[in-house]
């Protein structure tokens, strides 16, 4: 049973459609996520699923529609604005900062919550020297949660696929979001690692609370830990609604499996 | 053996963040500041002072400058010496236009001059970077030596071109001596140092890192690309500019233009290439490194009974660097300060092998 | 007016020289996406070997120093030339294959130091002269349209012109030979193009000797007119401008970007360098390009970049 029932609309993506000269990424896609939920974005490789989270971010700006969000309307978001409001996203290939450590990758979550400025930083007195203990300290709770502590100090390079995945996970869970965007979190791992990361993001959802949208192949872990779904081909959208609905939908199964002759 | 962290556990993670956590740190850096803050000045010749320390020290400062800028914030800059140049010639007028000017506030106010040029000129990096910075940033190069050869305001209309910095005094202390150089020279290199560590390793640091990684990850992460980039300008030459006035007030005592050309800004770049990008210590190698080596090809062939001359000695010391650069590059991107770390780990296991 | 066309034709002329040493930097950067900064000690190198050997081949084959003096130190010259490159793609180039283009970039600074260090310790550090056999008394022309004629420089009309004629060479050679197609590749992906077979080691060689080459045609020209001194080797950075001007990939934009610099220094200079105490031929170049980077970055005909997520 999930601590935190099902809310209202927390985000709202109206007629949104992504060119690139000639290419549209994304043609007319509207669909809804829900306060607390797991919404699920699937589709065959090049639907438009990462640059409908570019869109989000603010990565991108859409060539037609918008973006609501909490009650406020936006033709094109703006980077800080988006992560101010509370956005995290990891990235399906890793945009870790390959020249830092894990624990410094992680800090840099924190950076919206970090108020010193540079003076004060420079002179690392008082308010700035306790301010960065405890955002410390913050970080350590999640590379607890993340289970990552033997490779705090390590440069993020040099550290094995499954756990430069969760260090972006942990990136993103520093900023404390409202709503995290995951990119293909289970992306070239196997069962065991799979199931590790289906745990963290089921308990992300329950104890912190955040909304997840979700883009994954995976269609067994789609259709278990997934409140909806929505499924995205060709940059259109053929399919929305409940794991199992969207899984017996014809136009679902074409897009996947192909045509019969 | 001896420089092991055993026992060293940290109880706080204020503990866990300090400069030098292990205590063998701690202590050879005492050694090292009272060597130089005490031993140094009674024990050394004038030669050594003015050939060798006070180069070091200035030139470490400017590659200290330049490492934020490049190594830790990752945008490419080869007017290092015009920036020299804004702080030395910002000071100098200070210095000589107002009565009493103290010097301490003349070089804080080259600093603060060369902090506003850089981040005007660091402005095309918010559209621009890579090749196409490194050609903006020449402009500001050119720009400065024409401006300082050209405008007759920026030298106190002095009809030689060349202006020199007269009597250098702190309060009532008169630093005419080279040891008293040598002393102001690495006070403020501590002092700046110290702040440079610190700002490197906290929220703006890391800041600075993630835009030198992956700028896109950081602007979704919240990081304002321009004030990250507009703050390494800013930081960078600030530091920069007080080096270029040590060098023209301390290390010349008269200078012109040239002192501050395009040479100078390649050889800072190779001294933080060689040194280390990225690393406050780097900094000081590569300056170590860039003093030393022509002194090592004046003196060694020398020794060796092999005559060089000073123009071959040139010659072969471009070639060195050179070399050196594209080794590094190659080898050790890290530079020296990634060499001496990895012997340090070495010395963690010693006599262990692993 | 008179006097305006002649400023014009100077610039045009010198302007023809910026394109030529550009186009050495458009080939190395088509073909391999590195930026060479040691084109300019390139110059430097080759201008003093060709100084050197025009007057050392003749006395170790006891003949009298003349034109096939010249033409085999020419010859000699560019085969040092091509040595030089085996030796950068070796020991350098090779072992930075798919390095990000900064280090790279820094690497031919590098070895732009380096050569700029070996040139002069194995040639000789003093000014050395050229003399190719270019005339060099000025000539008048176009009398019939303005009294007296325009004053240009002969030397500077047959450099033009030879540097004209080798532009248009390596104009076709990378647009219509196979080798040009290869070279185009292996600038977008070096990994992509090993993989389907390019040897990447030999076309490096080849780009960087061909650019050695041109290097060579510069250093000469150049060296015949001001003589062979440390000062060639800064050259380079008049033709810094010149490729963000025109775009880096592209030849056209190099000659384009050439003449317009070459153009606009002078005139600059002669017009509105009174007004503000002269010298600003040190930097207007960079302050095009510095405009170009800030609204045009590709120039005029570069191909646009794009960063992709």
């Amino acid at each position: 049973m999930r601590t935190q029932p099902i809310g209202d609309v927390i985000l709202d993506i109206n007629n949104l459609s992504l060119r690139f000269g000639g290419v549209k990424a994304l043609t007319d896609i509207s669909f809804d996520v829900r306060e607390h939920e797991i919404r699920a974005i699937i589709g065959p490789n090049g639907a438009g699923k990462s640059s409908m989270l570019n869109c989000i971010n603010g990565v991108y700006t859409p060539s037609e529609g918008s973006i609501t969000f909490r009650g406020k309307t936006f033709s094109h978001m703006n980077s800080r604005q988006v992560a101010e409001m509370g956005v995290a996203r990891t990235f399906q290939n890793l945009a870790l900062f390959k020249g830092m450590s894990v624990i410094d990758n992680i800090m840099t979550g924190r950076n919206l919550k970090i108020k010193s400025n540079l003076l004060m930083q420079a002179l690392h007195v008082g308010p700035a020297a306790r301010e960065e203990a405890r955002h410390r300290e913050f970080v350590e709770h999640i590379i607890d949660f993340l289970e990552i502590q033997a490779y705090r100090k390590t440069p993020v390079g040099q550290l094995p696929y499954g756990l430069q995945k969760r260090v972006d996970l942990g990136r993103a869970l520093a900023m404390e979001p409202q709503v995290l965007l995951l990119d293909e979190p289970m992306a070239g791992m196997n069962v065991e690692e799979k199931q590790d990361m289906c745990r963290f993001i089921l308990d992300v959802n329950d104890e912190y609370g955040a909304t997840i949208v979700l883009i994954e192949h995976d269609m067994g872990v789609v259709m278990d830990i997934s409140d909806r779904v929505v499924v995205l081909d060709y940059g259109k959208k053929i399919g929305d609604g409940e794991p199992l609905a969207v899984r017996n939908n014809p136009d679902v199964i074409r897009a996947y499996l192909g045509n019969a002759h | 053996m001896f420089y092991r962290e055993n026992g060293q556990f940290k109880t706080s993670y204020a503990a866990d963040q300090q400069i030098f956590p292990i205590a063998q740190d701690r202590i050879a850096i005492l050694v090292i500041l009272l060597l130089a803050f005490v031993v140094v000045p009674m024990s050394v010749s004038d030669y050594t002072f003015q050939a060798v320390l006070i180069p070091f020290l200035i030139m470490a400062l400017a590659a200290l400058g330049l490492n934020i800028l490049v190594g830790y914030c990752g945008q490419i800059s080869l007017g290092t010496g015009a920036f020299m140049a804004v702080g030395a010639y910002a000071a100098y007028n200070l210095q000589v236009r107002i009565e009493g000017m103290p010097l301490l506030l003349s070089l804080l106010g080259g600093g603060l001059c060369s902090m506003a040029f850089g981040v005007v000129f660091g402005l095309p990096s918010l559209r621009i970077r890579g090749l196409y910075l490194a050609v903006a940033t020449l402009a500001a190069q050119f720009f400065m030596d024409w401006l300082a050869s050209r405008a007759p305001w920026v030298t106190n209309n002095s009809s030689s071109g060349s202006v020199s910095a007269g009597q250098l005094s702190i309060g009532g202390w008169a630093i005419d001596t080279p040891a008293e150089k040598y002393l102001l020279c690495l006070g403020l290199l501590c002092v700046l140092g110290l702040l440079a560590k610190n700002l490197v390793r906290s929220a703006t640091g890391r800041n600075w890192m993630a835009m030198r990684d992956m700028d896109v990850a950081a602007s979704v992460i919240g990081i304002r690309p321009v004030y990250a980039k507009l703050s390494a300008f800013a930081v960078s030459s600030f530091i920069v500019g007080i080096a270029g006035a040590l060098w023209g007030f301390v290390h010349l005592g008269a200078w012109e233009p040239a002192a501050f050309s395009l040479d100078r800004s390649f050889q800072l770049l190779f001294m933080i290439i060689i040194g280390g990008l990225g690393s406050i210590m780097g900094s000081l190698f590569g300056a170590a490194f860039f003093v030393l080596l022509p002194l090592v090809l004046t003196h060694v062939p020398h020794w060796l009974g092999l005559p060089l001359s000073t123009a071959s000695a040139t010659y072969i010391e471009h070639m060195i660097f050179g070399a050196l650069i594209v080794f590094f590059l190659i080898v050790e991107p890290h530079g020296l300060a990634r060499l001496w770390s990895t012997a340090k780990q070495k010395l963690r296991l010693w006599p262990f092998p692993h | 007016m008179a006097f305006f066309l002649e400023t014009l034709f100077g610039g045009l002329m010198v302007g023809m020289l910026y394109a030529l040493v550009a186009l050495g930097f458009v080939l190395i950067f088509k073909a391999s996406g590195v930026f060479n900064f040691a084109q300019g000690a390139m110059v430097l190198f080759s201008a003093l070997a060709m100084a050197r050997f025009s007057e050392w081949i003749p006395q170790w084959l006891g003949m009298a120093p003349g034109m096939l003096g010249n033409l085999l130190a020419i010859i000699v010259a560019l085969a040092l030339m091509v040595v030089v490159a085996w030796l950068i793609e070796r020991l350098a180039l090779r072992h930075l294959v798919n390095q990000e283009p900064i280090t790279l970039l820094m690497a031919t600074l590098g070895i732009a130091y380096l050569l700029d260090g070996l040139g002069p310790l194995i040639f000789g550090s003093q000014v050395y002269s050229i003399d190719v056999g270019m005339p060099k008394d000025p000539i008048f022309i176009l009398d019939g349209m303005f009294e007296g004629g325009l004053l240009v420089s002969q030397e500077d009309l047959y450099s033009a012109g030879i540097a004209a004629l080798l532009v248009v060479c390596l104009a076709l050679f990378f647009q219509k030979t196979k080798t040009g197609r290869a070279l185009r590749a292996v600038a977008d992906d070096h990994q992509a193009a090993q993989s389907i077979g390019i040897p990447l080691s030999r076309i490096w060689v080849i780009v960087w000797s061909v650019a050695g080459g041109v290097a060579l045609v510069v250093g000469i020209i150049w060296g015949s007119k001001l003589g062979v001194q440390f000062s060639l080797s800064l050259v380079a950075l008049k033709a810094l401008p010149v490729v963000i001007l025109g775009g880096l990939t592209s030849i056209p934009g190099a000659i384009v970007g050439g003449l317009i610099i070459g153009v606009g220094e002078k005139l600059s200079e002669v017009y509105i360098g009174p007004m503000v105490g002269g010298g600003i031929e040190t930097w207007f170049a960079y302050g095009l390009a510095l405009a170009f980077l800030l609204v045009r970055p590709q120039g005029l005909f570069g191909d646009k970049i794009i960063d992709r997520v």
